[in-house]
């Protein structure tokens, strides 16, 4: 299945990729660049889940949780008609949905395998009952964010999030400060553990490690990091409700994670591209005639049939080129690294 | 009498949870399957019962035959998608198993629309008991009820006393030897499935006149079913049964205390059952 030492893309390529994403908002329209950013926070999201379901082998199914928080915490705490400062509601946001991860970690990590699928489904759907029923965050309406939150550094506003053009630099810096993250971790020893816990966690016991403290690390961790995307989401969509924590959310952030190819960092990323993308087609009347409006259809059976037939994802095409170039050099990372 | 009514009801909607659950934990515990999609057959239930309690003007024939064409569907589901993910890892499973979710939910959408309908009580069952002035018990809650009783009975009989139910035992305890002493384990599997899924659409159409018939149905059951097979350990009837009871009463309870918060009163059971035993009250560590 996945690689023990995770497969990154070399550096030329990341280089390419990320040159295409810098200069794609000159090609297109307000409509594009609204879509491009939604794409980089999916990929932000999925890369996320990725840590989790691909690096460490804990499928959440109840990752929406922790988006879903941190946006309602943008929500809840911005001023009405004033705009939030960036400094302050991001860390909480993330602060909170990074506590709410460590709460619900040290009840889920207790069961592995299938409970571990169900019980944080159910937990998530905690959640998602205590938003709809009660009146905390405007019941299944939700809440509106009318002013988007300002990011200012002494007085000086090096980037306007209300221009979409500003903002979808502003996740683009994200996702590649997240992306450069996750790869650190996952080359440090703490990543190398976590594959380990993924590949044998009896020996990985035996062997002394702590695992639980490992993984509730980790968990809490893609917690904060799912909590960024759903911020990044608040901020964009204007409005939360309480459809942004459900387990849909949570199955589609599985999907983007498989369709891209998990446990590859561009996986994560190239999956919330394929998907955003197809479900834009998919619902789009126009390419679909009036078949737009059941576009979940055409999604389920997709997802039926990539499931089946392409395990690995999009990512995996990369794995036959990359594998020949570690064969060259089979400490290359470690190399590369000093 | 306020409590007996509350009561009657927690038991009601616990055993009807447990028609749904013993499906779902059986699944899993032979082939290993976790079936998300498990809830949309209760879903499909409801609906077949409402579509066919309309078109032939009789509730009483519209269960029976949804509930054939639920054992339908899912053996055909068993045999053209679900057979291919025994070997397969869990992520796959679920998310094969959430895209069936999304095309019976739209399928629904197209052939049903999103409005939410009544089904009408059959004419014999269509009253109440009175208790006091004030308080008065459904009939036809008592009906579901003793239903539910007769199928888990015949349930645990099929599983305990008969040969189909001791394959079925062998085959939740150890595939590969069941296999090996002559059960033709592709062909149980089939079945398993089909009457688990039918299990659910039955389920579904018994409890459509109490619940009526709306989108997502499917959806909100299933996950307080996996917290039932989880608080009663995946392969347990006799779990599911003991969970699905505590889980019954604790919603029903939740909704007397605090209604707002009802939902949450389920999943603190789960919680506190994690912590004391994360195998589930019927399966040992």
């Amino acid at each position: 299945m996945t690689p023990v030492i995770p497969i990154t893309l070399p550096r030329s390529l990341l280089l390419i990729a990320l040159v295409l994403l810098a200069l794609f908002p000159l090609t297109g329209s307000t409509f594009y660049i609204q879509l491009g950013a939604k794409i980089l926070i999916m990929a932000i999201f999925a890369l996320s889940l990725d840590l989790l379901v691909g690096h460490t082998g804990l499928v959440s199914f109840g990752h929406a949780a922790y988006f879903g928080l941190a946006a309602y915490a943008l929500a809840l705490i911005s001023p009405k008609y004033e705009a939030a400062n960036v400094w302050l509601t991001l860390p909480l946001a993330m602060g909170i949905a990074a506590f709410a991860a460590l709460v619900i970690g040290f009840f889920v990590l207790r069961t592995t395998g299938v409970y571990f699928i169900m019980v944080t489904l159910a937990f998530a759907q905690m959640l998602y009952s205590v938003f709809h029923d009660t009146r905390l965050g405007g019941g299944s309406d939700g809440l509106y964010i009318y002013v988007r939150p300002e990011l200012t550094i002494a007085g000086f506003k090096p980037l306007d999030l209300e221009s979409p053009l500003q903002f979808y630099y502003f996740v683009l810096i994200l996702l590649i400060l997240v992306y450069g993250l996750l790869k650190r971790i996952l080359h440090a020893p703490f990543g190398r553990a976590l594959a380990g816990i993924r590949l044998n966690e009896q020996r990985m016991r035996s062997i002394g490690f702590p695992i639980f403290g490992y993984k509730l690390g980790v968990f809490v961790i893609a917690g904060a990091l799912a909590g960024l995307a759903g911020y990044l989401a608040a901020c964009q969509f204007g409005f939360v409700n309480p459809d942004i924590l459900a387990w849909q959310q949570s199955g589609t952030a599985l999907m983007m994670v498989i369709l891209g190819g998990m446990g590859r960092l561009h996986g994560a990323v190239l999956g919330a591209l394929a998907y955003v993308l197809l479900q834009e087609i998919l619902s789009a009347p126009a390419i679909v005639g009036s078949f737009a409006k059941h576009w979940q259809l055409a999604m389920g059976s997709l997802i039926v049939v990539i499931a089946l037939v392409f395990p690995r994802g999009i990512g995996g095409i990369f794995d036959i080129a990359l594998r020949r170039q570690s064969y060259r050099h089979p400490n290359a990372n470690s190399v590369n690294r000093k | 009498m306020f409590y007996l009514i509350q009561l009657l009801n927690a038991v009601q909607y616990g055993l009807l949870l447990f028609l749904l659950s013993s499906g779902l934990t059986l699944i899993f515990g032979i082939m290993g399957v976790i079936n998300l999609a498990h809830g949309s057959f209760y879903m499909v239930g409801a609906y077949l019962a409402y579509w066919l309690a309309k078109l032939t003007g009789n509730f009483w024939l519209a269960i029976p035959i949804g509930t054939v064409i639920t054992l339908g569907i899912g053996g055909l589901l068993e045999t053209t998608i679900i057979r291919r993910l025994y070997r397969r890892d869990h992520l796959y499973q679920v998310l094969i198993t959430f895209g069936l979710i999304l095309i019976f939910e739209e399928l629904r959408s197209i052939l049903f629309g999103n409005d939410v309908h009544g089904v009408t009580i059959p004419a014999g069952l269509n009253y109440s008991i009175p208790f006091t002035d004030t308080l008065s018990y459904p009939v036809y809650r008592l009906f579901v009820t003793a239903v539910c009783l007769i199928t888990a009975a015949l349930l645990y009989w099929v599983i305990y006393k008969t040969r189909v139910g001791m394959m079925i035992r062998a085959g939740n305890s150890n595939r590969e030897i069941a296999a090996s002493l002559g059960v033709n384990v592709p062909l149980l599997f089939a079945w398993v499935f089909a009457a688990g899924t039918a299990l659910a659409g039955f389920a579904g159409a018994v409890a459509a006149p109490i619940s009526s018939v709306f989108p997502g149905m499917g959806n909100q059951i299933l996950i307080i079913c996996f917290v039932v097979v989880v608080i009663g350990g995946i392969g347990s009837i006799n779990g599911a049964m003991i969970a699905s009871l505590a889980i019954g009463l604790a919603d029903t309870l939740g909704k007397v205390i605090a209604a707002e918060y009802s939902a949450i009163a389920v999943y603190l059971v789960m919680a506190l059952i994690l912590l004391w035993r994360p195998q589930g009250i019927a399966n040992r560590a």
